[in-house]
């Protein structure tokens, strides 16, 4: 077989494929526009597009809200996070103090231990605060992690340290040493680990599952799940729910590939 | 300590403050916490705003009873039986992989497509699965009805659900980081390696089997790695969003008996127990991958 029908034979293979993992968002959307009465019907395709649905569901859930409190835990977690994290980075790859590199691997040890262990005891601390079926509950046990510390560990190790050593020559202290010049040098790192913090915090379930009680508190997936235990029948406006929080996610996947394949493989050394 | 030092200290300490408080305060405290709850009676219905009954230590107790309860050992094996999805899954990952490699034009777009599921795997898609898996006019069974099979109930069926999860399961892990991590380890398998196997006349089953597969064996063992600790871990928003554990408990994994016997029962103490049986398995991977895994070093 020749180099040229062996790679036009690939490229249907991929696109076959492709289009097999691609079935089951296509039957979210066109059901989305389906009215309810043809959502068994085998065929896929609408016979008029009802876009309705999508007002619909804004009508029955506060689902502008559900964004919006998504949007606002998520971001408040990666701000904390990344801030948190870009000071304790500084402090383990640029300065020099006795003990860092022993804590610095305790600290990484830490990594191992799973959230499900916490949440229950966390849930404990919650109810001592007061914090139940609050946004500070729902962002505080997230927000300060060891990962993002090694994550932008590692980028800051690349910078070299006669930048460091030039600065202090001219008499900066070491906080605007951070602050003006390593925290600029590691945009890039910051900007990826904040994209890998805030998917994961926009996906998150189990811990505001819990947590939240009233529903204008409601964050994305609880939303979902609480109009799937209301009006589940109502197929066609599920679907409408579940592309409307997809969306975004594909999004902004198209748009910041490249910094998301990045982070991953920072976030997983071995590969 | 000279006053030198003492001072490089300070500043050291001083940067890692904001982040190692918040870090005891919702992480060491929760863990330590957590392991003295799984030695009591905890429980909501008993300490709560309105009674007050006073927490009890009970030893061991809460361990010998789950370890005699039939019903652990079957959710053990539910746990264990969804992981029987993971060699193909990790095949499927490195398959798709071995076909993205590569400098063919137009391949980012295949990538896209194959690591969407996992991006954005959550309770949308979950509950999107619900519906692709309705026995009643949803789209897989009028597909199998088509082609002339007499198609099972899926999730409400004891039987069926497992393998019905585990399907999703597998669209999801086919393009998900596993690939970007072949993805990364093919891109690193030195050219030479190849081109001496061209000269020996390779084939191409050859080239893998000799080449590619033994040289991806690092990754792939980090995968496993990952995978296993994953799986010990997993289940519990499948069963949460789509079968409640159910039929019958046929879903039911280790992390959503936690969340059952914690927050539908109440029992926070037993759960702890439950959290600390889940974490040791998970500890397991964690050192079988410090012992075996090539360490990453980075300075």
């Amino acid at each position: 077989m020749s180099t040229t029908s062996r790679r036009i034979g690939k490229h249907l293979l991929l696109a076959a494929l492709s289009v097999t993992m691609a079935l089951p968002f296509v039957w979210m959307v066109l059901t989305s526009l389906k009215p309810l009465a043809e959502v068994a019907s085998p065929s896929w395709l609408p016979s008029r597009l009802q876009w309705s649905n999508y007002a619909d569901v804004f009508r029955l859930v506060p689902f502008a809200r559900f964004y919006w409190n998504s949007l606002l835990i998520a971001g408040w977690v990666t701000f904390l996070q990344v801030f948190t994290s870009a000071l304790a980075a500084y402090s383990f790859s640029r300065l020099r103090w006795p003990g860092r590199d022993k804590v610095f691997l305790l600290y990484l040890g830490t990594t191992m231990i799973p959230a499900l262990v916490l949440i229950i005891p966390n849930y404990q601390i919650m109810i001592r605060l007061g914090l139940v079926d609050s946004y500070l509950g729902l962002v505080l046990p997230s927000a300060f992690t060891a990962v993002g510390t090694f994550l932008l560990r590692q980028y800051m190790l690349t910078i070299p340290t006669s930048v460091d050593e030039a600065a202090e020559m001219d008499g900066a202290s070491k906080w605007q040493i951070f602050w003006e010049i390593i925290l600029p040098l590691s945009r890039s790192g910051l900007v990826t680990l904040a994209i890998l913090v805030f998917m994961a915090n926009y996906h998150s379930f189990f811990w505001p599952l819990i947590l939240l009680k009233s529903v204008d508190k409601y964050t994305l997936p609880i939303g979902l799940l609480y109009f799937d235990s209301t009006r589940g029948q109502s197929t066609h406006l599920l679907m409408a729910a579940a592309t409307m929080s997809v969306a975004p996610l594909i999004l902004l996947f198209v748009l910041l590939q490249k910094q998301i394949v990045q982070g991953i493989r920072l976030h997983h050394p071995r590969g | 300590m000279n006053a030198r030092q003492r001072q490089h200290l300070r500043a050291g300490l001083g940067f890692l403050a904001p982040q190692i408080l918040g870090f005891l305060a919702f992480t060491i405290f929760p863990v330590i916490l957590s392991v003295g709850l799984a030695f009591t009676n905890c429980d909501l219905r008993l300490h709560n705003m309105f009674k007050d009954a006073s927490l009890q230590f009970v030893g061991w107790e809460n361990f010998t009873r789950l370890f005699t309860h039939p019903d652990f050992w079957r959710f053990f094996g539910n746990t264990l039986f969804l992981m029987l999805g993971l060699p193909f899954a990790i095949a499927g990952s490195l398959g798709a992989a071995l076909l993205l490699s590569g400098r063919t034009r137009g391949l980012a777009v295949y990538r896209t497509m194959f690591y969407l599921p996992h991006f954005t795997a959550s309770v949308a898609i979950f509950l999107l699965w619900k519906k692709l898996f309705n026995p009643y006019g949803g789209p897989i069974n009028q597909f199998l009805a088509a082609l002339g099979f007499q198609p099972p109930e899926w999730l409400n069926d004891y039987y069926w659900a497992k393998p019905a999860l585990m399907i999703m399961a597998f669209w999801t892990a086919v393009g998900s980081n596993n690939m970007l991590l072949y993805l990364a380890g093919l891109a690193q398998v030195p050219a030479e390696l190849y081109e001496v196997a061209d000269m020996d006349g390779a084939s191409r089953w050859q080239k893998f089997w000799h080449v590619t597969w033994p040289q991806l064996a690092p990754v792939t063992f980090y995968i496993v790695i990952i995978s296993v600790s994953g799986g010990f871990l997993g289940g519990f928003e499948m069963a949460r969003t789509m079968t409640a554990g159910g039929p019958a408990g046929a879903t039911t994994t280790l992390s959503y008996f936690l969340y059952a016997e914690g927050f539908d029962t109440g029992r926070l103490g037993y759960a702890s127990a439950v959290a600390w049986v889940i974490f040791t398995l998970a500890f397991v991977m964690t050192l079988l991958n410090w012992k075996f895994g090539t360490r990453y070093v980075n300075d």
